[in-house]
């Protein structure tokens, strides 16, 4: 395995390899809990915290763990934080807590957790893996928040409940609902490709020097 | 009786798994470039949630409430091992339906769509034959779904999509059109 630098570590997760709209991990959640800023955000907490904890668990153990039993250990690990994060949430904001219902409990399952503690922790250094782990966290919680943000200022025309567009604006009431989650992801990773092209298209034009380049693109 | 076909019918079309629910979307996006393979799929999904549904039943019934703390936990353990066990003993009875499933046996146990069902099951305290309803009714949704999408694609390889909209891009378009159809079903059942 290469080796990087505890930044690449921690920077890598939020952008570049941004869980959700580049690796497509986790994909459930960010689809189905998205319709609000207030959702979002307590989705994104609850599997950042689940992440951190078992990456921290996954790491410090990493010795004991037999190789032929390390997925069911892992899973085993993160069915125990999911659990405390669902009767935390449950206690401290119980509306939100309803309002996910049983996506809290579907954490376990979002193969971007799993997939963090098999190719990460499992291998590297505690401090290290609690970066990595904080990256892509940080990365799924900006992934669903532009997610939620769209749709909820679209669908509601409001963010975090405060009415942003005005009292004339004709919700779109489609991006609330469940197609408005396929829909989003859809035009989001358009843009996002659309960007990469231009940036790809810009840095081709910089190789060649002084003039040449100018040509080509005349050409 | 009614009831049962209710919950069946609902979990089906209404409250499609995939396209209203966004469960098992990761089967969804891999597994649906072929019409083919997408039916397998549907078929070894029918089975696991049948599986689940009995065992969640069970869990429900006699083990939980004595430690209702261990719900998810003993879920994914119980269901993973059983799956697991399963897969051996069709392995070793029927090789030729051992084959069709292949690899999607032990694919499907981390599927959000299993969990799910269990979870849901326990939320609306499901008893027996209902949970079977609802896990047929959720497997044959996930099936049509799935068929639906791989009919597509197979399609649009053909079609001249736009460079940047190729892959997955245009895979969750399409699944949004879909769900967008889908949402046609949600009168179906209040006007009977």
């Amino acid at each position: 395995m290469k080796a990087t630098t505890p930044n690449q570590d921690f920077l890598r997760g939020i952008w570049r390899e941004n869980p959700v709209l580049i690796q497509m991990l986790g994909l459930c959640p960010a689809l189905a809990v998205t319709n609000s800023v207030a959702n979002s955000l307590a989705m994104g907490v609850a599997t950042f915290f689940v992440l951190m904890g078992s990456s921290l668990l996954v790491s410090s153990f990493k010795r004991f763990v037999p190789h032929e039993v390390r997925i069911s250990t892992y899973i085993l690990i993160i069915a125990t934080f999911v659990t405390i994060a669902d009767m935390l949430l449950e206690a401290i904001v119980p509306v939100v807590h309803k309002a996910l219902g049983a996506f809290v409990a579907l954490i376990v399952v979002n193969c971007m957790i799993l997939s963090r503690q098999e190719a990460f922790a499992s291998k590297r250094p505690l401090g290290r893996s609690l970066l990595d782990a904080a990256g892509t966290g940080f990365g799924f919680i900006i992934a669903l928040l532009m997610m939620g943000g769209v749709r909820e200022l679209l669908g509601n025309g409001t963010l975090l409940g405060v009415n942003v567009l005005g009292a004339n604006y004709e919700p779109w009431v489609i991006m609330v609902l469940p197609p408005g989650g396929f829909l989003t992801l859809g035009f989001l990773l358009l843009g996002l490709s659309w960007i990469e092209k231009k940036k790809a298209a810009r840095a081709a034009v910089r190789e060649w020097p002084d003039g040449v380049g100018q040509e080509r693109k005349a050409a | 009786m009614a009831d049962l076909v209710w919950i069946l019918m609902s979990a089906m079309v209404v409250n499609n798994f995939t396209l209203a629910l966004f469960l098992g979307l990761c089967p969804f996006m891999g597994v649906s470039a072929r019409v083919e393979t997408a039916l397998r799929m549907g078929g070894a999904n029918i089975f696991v949630l049948i599986i689940t549904s009995l065992c969640a039943w069970f869990l429900n019934a006699f083990i939980l409430p004595y430690a209702p703390y261990l719900r998810l936990t003993s879920f994914i353990v119980v269901i993973a091992s059983l799956v697991q066990i399963v897969e051996m003993v069709i392995k070793k009875v029927s090789p030729m339906l051992f084959r069709q499933l292949g690899i999607y046996l032990p694919l499907i146990t981390t599927n959000c769509a299993i969990l799910g069902l269990a979870i849901f099951q326990t939320n609306r305290g499901y008893g027996l034959l209902e949970g079977l309803s609802f896990a047929i009714g959720a497997g044959l949704g996930l099936t049509l779904a799935l068929v639906l999408m791989a009919s597509i694609r197979e399609n649009t390889e053909l079609a001249d999509v736009p460079e940047l909209a190729k892959g997955m891009a245009l895979v969750l378009i399409i699944a949004g059109s879909l769900s967008l159809a889908f949402m046609g079903f949600a009168g179906l059942l209040s006007a009977t």
